[in-house]
Parts: C-alpha cells; structure tokens; sequence
C-alpha cells in the first residue's frame, strides 16, 4: 500500500519521469501559490474519479469506457470549480482556464486507463493520492525555481538579495519550457535514466489510436506499461505501432 | 468592422499564440512535430476542429445555456459536444472523403482530449466576443498559431536530431529547451499588433 503511494511520488512521478500534463506545469507555475492550488485541484478531481470509475469499472462497457471517464472526470471538476470560485476566489482567478482544463489533463484520463479501471476502489484511491501529491510536489519544485529566481519571491515573500537581481524572462512563457527542460535533465542526471527517452505516451489514453507515433516511440510506451502497471494494455501499443 | 476580425486573428496567432505563450496543446505539440508531415496535418486538423468546436458551443453557451442560467455545466457540455463532434467528424470523412480521412483522420481521435480545443471553446466565452464571427474569428487564428508553432518547431526539431547534446540532456529537455527559444521569438510579437492596426 505504502509503496503504491510513493510510487507515483518519485518512481512514476507523472510530471518528471512519465512527462504527462505538461499544459498545467508550465501555466501555472508562474508562483507557488498558484501551483498548490493547481496541484491541490487535480489531486481532488484525480481522487474523485478514480474512486467512482475504479468502483463502477465492472459497469461501464468497454466501447464506451472513454466518454464515460470524461463525464465522470468533467462532474468532479465542475464541483472543484465552484467549490474554488465559492472559497478561494482569487486563486479560482488566477487559474483561469487552466481549472477547467483539468478536464483533458492526461494524468487524470490516464490513470483511469490505466488504473482505476482494473483495480480495486481502495487501491485505486491510493494510486490517485500518491499521483496527485506527486503532481503537486513537481509543479512546486518548479513554481519555486521561477518565483525565486523569476519575481525575488517566494510563497509571496520578498527575498532581501534575489529581488534586486530578478530573471523577469523566468515568469513569461520562454522560461516556463527553459526551466521545465532543465528539471527534467536534472532528473535524468541524477536518476541516470536511460536516456533517450521521449515524449510520454504511456499514460495517454489516445497511444492507442495514435498513429501519429513511430515505431520506437511505442515501443518505450509499451515497456513502460510493462515496467510500470506491470498490467499495462498490450495490445493496444501494438495496435498504435502498425 | 473587417479591421476588427483582422485585429482578432493576428492576436491570437502571434501574440497570445497558443502553444508558445498560453501553454494550450503541448502534448500533441511536443508528440507530433517530429516530422513536418505529421505536424502540418496535425495542425490543420487541429484547426478544423477548433473552428467547428467554436461553430457549435459557442451558440450553444449564448442561447442555450445563459438564458437558462445554467453556466455552471458549461465544462461537461463542452467536452461532450467536442468529444461527439470529432467522432461525428471522422465518420463522415471515413465514408465520404477517405482520401482526408488518411491524411488527417488519424490525428482526430487524438483532439478530442486535447486542451487547446477545449480552451478556445472557454475564451471565446470568458474573453466575451459578442458576435458569432469574432468568435469565429479567434478560433481560426488560434488554428493558424498553432499550425504556424508547429511548422516552425518541426523545423527547428529536424536539426536537433542530428545534433548530440549532453547526454542527460537527450530526449525530452533539450527538445524542451529548444521549445523555449522558439516561445522567445514570439514573445517579441507582444507590442506588433496594436502599433500595425491601430
């Protein structure tokens, strides 16, 4: 159970190892409040429907399996939002669109896919934790490197030196990806993945249909399902690679 | 009145470009540029789709959903109209137009999760256009920013193939890196608009 929790903090963290959302990561990581908020929000809608869709897994058809996880997905956030516009209105502002966008986040539809929809409610709800919190912590590492360095701040605070010496360029959308880059080459150092590695596919609910992918492209998809879920839908990243 | 529509489609396809300034679209932008085939067909179906999307919720959110005050479903009913929409789409391609549906039927599936579709859907509502073809408006040259985005990266991608970066660096960051540098260009974009219409 413990060790099902930390996986989605550090081994398959969804941001960093498994890059999936990457929209939210870089909008909303202009300041750390925001990406609490941000990572706060998905780990609530994330918790909410893989609890509903892990326990009525049995009783959605399998041709339909997607449109019911975006009506069940899209339920939880509208809550989300009107429970953020009622009790934290800046930060509902702040967000923007990027809180309904919740709704097409890959973390989220992936982890139905690949999750909640073959495992048991309880495990499914600690699966969703262990992903939310591990979402939160990457958009907070990188929220804190752009605000730091970016506005002199940080959680709001001025920082006495670093505010007479800020990188503006931090906060706007070129140093968004330049950060984002960064972290992810930090990780792989460290980590000593084996690199090479590209654009995740793995968790995407759409690798299937996909064809826009090349062969090799898959294949990682395909390992990562192995190595990861360890029940990964097979079939479906050989479908993609023809 | 024709000035405004130019106005609207050159903003929002150089100066809230987005994928380079919003962050809207980056899985298929980071997934698909690999090759400047797939990125022009990607971008254009992208395109098409957000036209289409504009063309169907936008009327729905005006005359539907605001006069029965019911503007708190208004993310479950836009996803569903995209999500039913594409499908609807890419049947009719398969059975009328199957030459497009190869070319770019393979990338549909794949918009309808994606959130710059259903970002353009909500700005054309939040940004309060009060005509259909402002509306309109801005969803083509959203399409446009995010074709011409993909073009300019399926270039600049090609090169970085056959480059050797460090390698913690291969992969992912210095694709990511590069993305930076291109968004920086279009940060220059900020102040053109205004001065070349007004």
């Amino acid at each position: 159970m413990w060790k099902n929790f930390l996986k989605g903090i550090i081994r398959e963290n969804p941001v960093l190892v498994l890059l999936l959302g990457t929209c939210p990561t870089l909008a909303v990581t202009t300041s750390v409040a925001n990406a609490f908020g941000m990572g706060a929000a998905a780990t609530a809608v994330l918790l909410g429907s893989n609890i509903v869709i892990s326990a009525l897994r049995r009783m959605i058809p399998d041709k339909v399996r997607i449109p019911s996880y975006i009506v069940i997905i899209a339920g939880f956030v509208t809550v989300v939002e009107m429970v953020m516009h009622a009790f934290v209105p800046d930060l509902y502002e702040a967000l923007g669109v990027f809180l309904s966008l919740i709704v097409v986040n890959c973390i989220i539809l992936g982890r139905a896919e690949v999750y909640a929809s073959k495992n048991r409610v309880l495990d499914s709800a600690v699966d969703a934790l262990g992903m939310g919190v591990g979402f939160t912590l990457a958009l907070f590492a990188m929220a804190s490197i752009r605000e730091i360095f970016g506005s002199g701040s940080w959680m709001g605070f001025e920082i006495p030196i670093l505010s007479d010496f800020t990188i503006p360029i931090l906060v706007n959308s070129p140093g968004g990806f330049f950060v984002f880059g960064i972290l992810i080459a930090i990780v792989n150092a460290v980590t000593k993945r084996k690199t090479g590695r590209d654009f995740g596919c793995a968790g995407c609910p759409s690798a299937a249909v996909c064809g826009a992918n090349d062969g090799s492209l898959q294949n990682a998809a395909h390992k990562d399902h192995a190595a990861g879920s360890g029940k990964g839908p097979d079939d479906t990243a050989e479908e993609g690679g023809k | 009145m024709i000035r405004d529509l130019i106005v609207i489609i050159f903003t929002a396809m150089l100066v809230n470009n987005y994928v380079l300034v919003k962050f809207l679209g980056i899985c298929p932008f980071l997934g698909v540029s690999k090759k400047l085939h797939s990125a022009v067909g990607m971008g254009l179906a992208v395109t098409f789709v957000m036209l289409l999307a504009t063309a169907a919720t936008w009327p729905i959110h005006t005359y539907l959903l605001t006069k029965f005050h019911l503007e708190y479903l208004q993310t479950i009913v836009f996803i569903l109209i995209i999500a039913a929409l594409v499908q609807l789409v890419e049947i009719i391609l398969k059975r009328y137009l199957p030459a497009l549906h190869r070319s770019l039927g393979i990338y549909l599936p794949l918009i309808t999760t994606n959130c710059a579709v259903l970002g353009v859907a909500k700005n054309n509502i939040t940004e309060g256009y009060e005509l259909f073809i402002e509306a309109m408006a801005n969803a083509l040259g959203c399409g446009l920013g995010f074709l011409l985005a993909m073009v300019l990266f399926a270039g600049v991608r090609m090169r970085i193939e056959t480059a050797k970066p460090p390698k913690c660096f291969e992969g992912m960051p210095i694709t990511l890196i590069s993305a930076s540098i291109v968004a920086l260009a279009f940060y220059g974009f900020a102040g053109v608009i205004d001065n070349m219409f007004m």
